[in-house]
């Protein structure tokens, strides 16, 4: 069993993360990065 | 080090100063002082990359999944989520040894000779643990419940820890800019003040930032031990010489934890062995 999940876990994380992936550009995830990432981050280089 | 490891180290330093290049090729930005903000932005980058920085092409993974869950929803932040997991689980640590902008200066920093330089010391082990708690509370925790008056919580890790962020956006932009100057304060000195701290620390001690403080390193380490792309080590051709586990950077014994989390998959014990018994291998491999 342990043996299984080493050798299966990897790939099925992939998927997972595929798949996570496409529910984030599905909702519409990708124009909040962007409209934090557009805009000089004040916080980040320590102004904020 | 021989000859085939050092050659090896110079490709791989080659590979992660041409990527901090391509990831950060908007030229422009640092002439006027200004970030992109073009399309691209809304990927992330898999390094850490701060997206503040005036050449940067797309997002710093850490920073857009603060800026989901800090959002005023607090939307676990699929995307971003989806995209380590990916990566960790095709490579485990190897955007860390290949592909981290701020890995590449840390490496660069220890490359300057020092009377000694650290390896272990007391408390070492127990001290890699904090980059888990620097995830969990600066990256998730406080993002999501300490919020300001609309219910947003400010990226605490970008502005109270991050170095890169200090290193690639705060020291360009504020060179840069007239009006940032002017708004500098306590904050500003702080993330200085650890900058140089972790880059002087650089020096004497192997990736001070990955082993202890990164979240970024923290998760993708997390799949180090089950990754698709993985380290084996040939029982039958292993002498046990032990010259693998005294190259490691990061002290990992490749002999006994080939896959640990701390590795980087920088490659030095697989160029160092001399018989040949660490090699690059896949998880479906029998």
């Amino acid at each position: 069993m342990k043996q299984f999940i080493k050798r299966y876990l990897g790939p099925a994380l992939v998927l997972c993360g595929t798949a996570f992936m496409a529910i984030g550009v599905w909702a519409d995830e990708l124009e909040v990065i962007l409209a934090k990432a557009v805009r000089i981050c004040l916080e980040c280089i320590g102004i904020g | 080090m021989d000859k085939k490891t050092k050659k090896q180290q110079h490709v791989r330093l080659g590979i992660q100063a041409l990527w901090a290049l391509v990831s950060n090729s908007y030229l422009l930005g640092f002439v006027q002082g200004k970030i992109y903000q073009g399309p691209l932005k809304r990927l992330c980058l898999p390094g850490l990359n701060c997206y503040s920085c005036p050449g940067a092409l797309g997002s710093c993974p850490i920073g857009a999944f603060q800026a989901v869950i800090g959002g005023r929803e607090h939307r676990f932040p699929f995307f971003v989520a989806g995209f380590l997991i990916f990566l960790g689980a095709l490579t485990g640590r190897f955007v860390c040894g290949f592909l981290c902008p701020f890995g590449l200066i840390q490496e660069l920093l220890h490359k300057i000779p020092f009377f000694k330089k650290i390896g272990t010391f007391r408390g070492d082990k127990l001290l890699r643990k904090l980059k888990y708690v620097i995830f969990a509370v600066f990256v998730v925790l406080l993002p999501l419940f300490a919020v300001d008056l609309i219910g947003q919580g400010p990226p605490w890790f970008c502005k109270l820890l991050c170095p890169a962020g200090t290193l690639e956006g705060g020291v360009p932009l504020v060179l840069l800019g007239e009006g940032l100057r002017g708004a500098i304060g306590w904050l500003y000195a702080w993330k200085n003040a650890l900058l140089i701290a972790l880059l002087l620390l650089s020096i004497l001690i192997y990736r001070p930032f990955c082993k202890y403080l990164c979240p970024l390193g923290a998760v993708y380490s997390l799949f180090n031990g089950i990754a698709v792309l993985r380290h084996r080590v040939d029982e039958s051709k292993c002498v046990g010489c032990g010259a693998c586990a005294k190259a490691c950077p990061m002290q990992v014994d490749p002999r006994r934890r080939p896959n640990d989390a701390e590795c980087i998959r920088c490659g030095i014990c697989r160029s160092i062995c001399p018989t040949d018994a660490i090699e690059w291998t896949h998880c479906l491999k029998k």
